[in-house]
């Protein structure tokens, strides 16, 4: 690929250092390693909420119900064709595996996109929800993926340099995708439906889109989570799962990728950080996310983008 | 000229007990400048809601291009060439003054989200003719030099421009203006009406202005429709208007 | 039909207690348009305060026993009152004007902040507590059906709330004021009206109905814990919905329905594995084919 495209050449650059520290991991301490892969996923998560939450202004607060999908999808899929594999194919059974698994949660976004994009605010955000439920409820009665008592033994396939890969990819695909001329228009859906309509964007297929497209990383995410964790229980995935990808996008500013990132990174490691005062975890959580928005509701990262001297009326 | 472009024939919509328009019939050329003009409350923008599909019509047909446009969402509408600007802004406030107009460049084409993600080579080349367009558009009209600025830390005479070449971008055969000169002082109205009736010359185009300054109106429209209470009383050129009775009542009355 | 007969009553006796809550989530919703996350922790609140209340009437008045358990009932539910305006004043008051998303986001950090808190061991721990007998109870055996006095009572309290409800909303000075609030608050304000005061008093009388809610949940629950609330309270959002939000009859319709309609299908076997998530099925049903819900009314945006 000889093109001149700065965004490739941006993720191109990506992949390569996912695949250096790939090959530096076995020196890594074992904890650290593990933390630095959650920090990847929630990456992934939390970009591609980005796209639905930030840039297309909906509020979903179902990311983990599409992760689960995405991560049962896969990990049962490993585990069905693990055996008839042989060890030098496995890269590419995983790979087989995540794509499914982000393929088949596309489809539930899009199951949930469509009947519930014409809802607005709360409205929306009580559906995706219930959606989360659902997924829930549904798991937990699947006996092929183990109920109640959850998926054991799914192979452990995730690296640091699949996740940081992926993530990479994941940043660029939401990036070049809002920053295109077709991409300008989730933002335009965003600020106003009625005059994005009629300047001839379809408002819900824009919104049904972003809503697949995150499904579809989210997807991703829950199955590089299944083939880490190796362990897959329907409570990991409730409503505080969504709530955490969804204070990540908050923190990080709506809509701006770069803060995202960096907030998914600070809100991975801050309960390391807290575990000496593990009981009182959860409480200091929820007052931070009370007292973002009642400081800071526009993110901590958000730069003004203003230049100076602009008129302002 | 033959062809209409616009065509309502008993044209009506009712919001519960309010019919906002009554049976109301119009037509416009394909390169016509046409008022409508009644006072605060007649139905104007309701009629512009009609015609760009945002409400469909209780009852009464309307024909873009010789076609019914019955059922047809807004989008599809601006895409088959009906465009307008909205009497209470309705910029995309956090995108740029650039994006605006860029925004409005994608329904003719048909690279779509997969082009977006791959960026290919004739994607890029594709964005870079966008571009190029756009500065254009907004050079013509002046807004060239703002394009980073955040449309709405705009002024709101230039929000207002800007409303226009967004509509402009979309390439329309009917452009629709609601209230344009409002807010505007009488220097910015006289650049208005040029501007008004350059984009029709230049464009090709035909307009439809709502307008409540009547001197804008008179000066440039070719033919008026006059509603009251949702009704149309009056119909004419700007000489037949001003001297007709029922118009006269109509403003007198109410304001 | 005695099993149908048996599902009705059960199913109204729950669905009264949903109505009780989504009472609360609407009139909320009526008067600030955001939908009160905090309001299921009330509920838990509710029980809990009943839970401590309890021991302290037992050394006055006899339990379980009609009176004490009014006391009882009393008192929770002032608390809670309290409770919801406290909530009220402190997250959502400085919040007033800000984007419907932050005060939603906040919501959630109270409802997680409450939840949180209230699981810490130092206050009321994470563990399931038996909830103490308040009122002497008997199943009455008629007709082959097992009519528990609980439930009768759950739904004569209903009955009696919801026509209280009604009187304070349409024939009072407050519930006047609260229906100006909620048609237009800026014209309310303009008429003199303390927008305030009246929200406040929104949020107690929401967080009253809800306490009670509580008692009478916990009494049907084999016990109480800190997210107790959570079901119930999603269940009566949806029900809130179901019914037309902002809508006060549609709220107790709405409460009924799903009650029925959860134990009728809880009953079926098959499908009563399913029963969490048959309230949101329902919900993204109604949100397709009547999005305003049974009582609201569609309304077409100005443009
Ligand atoms: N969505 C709606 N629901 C109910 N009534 C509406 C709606 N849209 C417009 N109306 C009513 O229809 C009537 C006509 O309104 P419209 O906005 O078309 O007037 P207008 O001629 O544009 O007035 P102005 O000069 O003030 O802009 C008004 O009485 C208005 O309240
Ligand atoms: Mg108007």
């Amino acid at each position: 690929m000889k093109s001149a495209d700065g965004a490739k050449r941006w993720l191109l650059v990506g992949i390569a250092l996912a695949v250096v520290a790939s090959y530096f991991t076995p020196q890594f301490n074992r904890y650290y390693l593990g933390i630095a892969i959650d920090c990847g996923i929630n990456i992934i998560l939390a970009v591609s909420l980005n796209l639905i939450n930030g840039h297309t202004g909906q509020f979903s607060l179902g990311h983990a119900g599409f992760m689960a999908v995405g991560g049962y999808t896969a990990a049962k899929f490993s585990l069905v064709f693990e055996a008839m594999v042989p060890d030098s194919l496995k890269p590419l059974l995983f790979v087989a595996a995540l794509t499914l698994g982000g393929l088949i949660a596309a489809l539930a976004g899009l199951g949930v996109g469509v009947p519930s994009l014409r809802l607005k605010g709360d409205y929306l955000a009580i559906v995706t929800l219930g959606f989360g439920e659902i997924i829930r409820v549904v798991v937990q009665n699947m006996e092929s993926v183990g109920a109640a008592s959850g998926l054991k033994n799914i192979p452990k396939w995730t690296t640091l340099g699949w996740t940081f890969a992926l993530a990479a990819i994941t940043i660029y695909a939401v990036a070049s995708l809002v920053n295109s001329t077709y991409g300008r228009g989730f933002i335009a859906v965003s600020d106003d439906e009625v005059a994005a309509s009629s300047m001839g964007i379809n408002p819900v297929r824009y919104k049904v889109t972003a809503f697949v497209t995150g499904a579809f990383f989210a997807g991703i995410a829950g199955g590089l989570y299944a083939h880490h964790k190796q362990f897959l229980s329907p409570t990991g995935f409730d409503f505080l799962k969504s709530i955490d990808i969804v204070v990540m996008v908050i923190l990080g500013g709506m809509g701006r990728t770069a803060g995202v990132v960096i907030a998914a990174i600070i809100l991975t490691l801050l309960p390391e950080f807290l575990r000496q005062f593990a009981d009182y975890r959860m409480i200091i959580y929820s007052l931070l996310i009370i007292g973002l928005m009642m400081a800071r509701p526009q993110g901590l990262f958000t730069l003004s983008f203003k230049k100076k001297g602009a008129a302002s009326v | 000229m033959s062809a209409d472009i616009l065509e309502l024939n008993q044209a009506t919509i009712r919001f519960g007990g309010l019919t906002a328009v009554s049976e109301l019939s119009l037509r416009i050329g394909s390169n016509e400048l046409i008022g409508l003009i009644g006072p605060n409350g007649a139905g104007k923008t309701t009629a512009f809601n009609l015609i760009t599909g945002v409400y469909q019509p209780t009852d009464g047909e309307i024909k873009f291009a010789g076609k019914p446009t019955a059922g047809t969402k807004p989008h599809d509408l601006t895409k088959v060439g009906i465009a307008r600007t909205f009497q209470n802004i309705r910029l995309f406030g956090s995108l740029s003054v650039f994006d605006n107009v860029r925004v409005a460049t994608q329904l003719h084409r048909s690279q779509g989200i997969l082009d977006a993600l791959w960026r290919g080579k004739g994607f890029r080349s594709a964005e870079k003719e966008v571009e190029r367009q756009v500065l254009e558009l907004l050079d013509i009209f002046d807004l060239g030099k703002l394009r980073d600025e955040e449309a709405k830390s705009l002024p709101y005479g230039d929000q207002r421009r800007l409303e226009i070449v967004r509509a402009l971008a979309t390439k329309p055969k009917l452009l629709l203006l609601d209230e344009p000169a409002a807010g505007m002082n009488p220097t910015e109205k006289e650049e208005l009406m040029h501007l008004i009736k350059f984009i029709r010359d230049k464009f090709n185009i035909a307009i439809m202005l709502v307008e409540h300054d009547m001197k804008v109106v008179m000066g440039i429209c070719q033919r008026i429709y006059v509603l009251e209470y949702g009704i149309k009383i009056a119909e004419g050129t700007p000489d037949d208007i001003q001297s007709n009775p029922k118009v006269i009542a109509a403003y007198l009355g109410t304001e | 039909m005695e099993w149908f007969l048996q599902q009705l009553i059960n199913g109204l006796a729950l669905g009264s207690i949903y109505a009780l809550i989504a009472l609360g989530y609407t009139m909320v919703y009526g008067v600030l348009r955001f939908i009160n996350f905090a309001h299921s922790d009330v509920l838990m609140l509710g029980a809990f305060s009943a839970y401590y209340v309890a021991p302290a009437i037992e050394k006055v008045l006899p339990l379980p026993s009609v009176l004490g358990a009014l006391v009882i009932i009393l008192i929770s539910t002032l608390i809670c009152a309290g409770i919801g305006m406290l909530i009220e004043f402190l997250a959502y008051r400085p919040l007033r004007n800000r984007p419907k998303l932050t005060v939603l986001i906040t919501a959630i950090g109270v409802s997680l902040f409450i939840e949180f808190t209230c699981q810490h061991k130092s206050v009321f721990g994470a563990d399931t507590k038996p909830f103490p007998q308040l009122l002497p109870a008997t199943d009455f055996h008629v007709l082959g059906l097992i009519i528990s006095s609980n439930d009768l009572l759950v739904v004569f309290i209903t009955a009696i709330l919801l026509t209280a409800l009604w009187f304070i909303v349409q024939r009072t000075k407050m519930g006047t004021a609260m229906r100006a609030v909620s048609f237009n608050q800026q014209a309310a304000a303009l008429m003199g009206v303390n927008i305030n005061k009246i929200i406040s008093f929104t949020f107690g009388l929401g967080s009253a109905l809800a306490a009670i809610a509580g008692i009478l949940y916990a009494l049907k629950a084999p016990g109480i814990e800190p997210l107790m609330g959570v079901q119930p309270g999603l269940r009566a959002f949806v029900a809130a919905v179901l019914g037309g939000i902002g809508n006060l009859p549609g709220a107790a319709l709405g409460g009924l329905l799903l009650g029925l309609l959860e134990t009728f299908a809880g009953g079926i076997s098959g499908l009563s594995n399913y029963r969490d998530g048959i309230a949101f099925a329902i919900l993204i049903l109604i949100l397709l084919f009547k999005p305003a819900g049974l009582l609201g009314k569609a309304t077409i945006e100005k443009v």
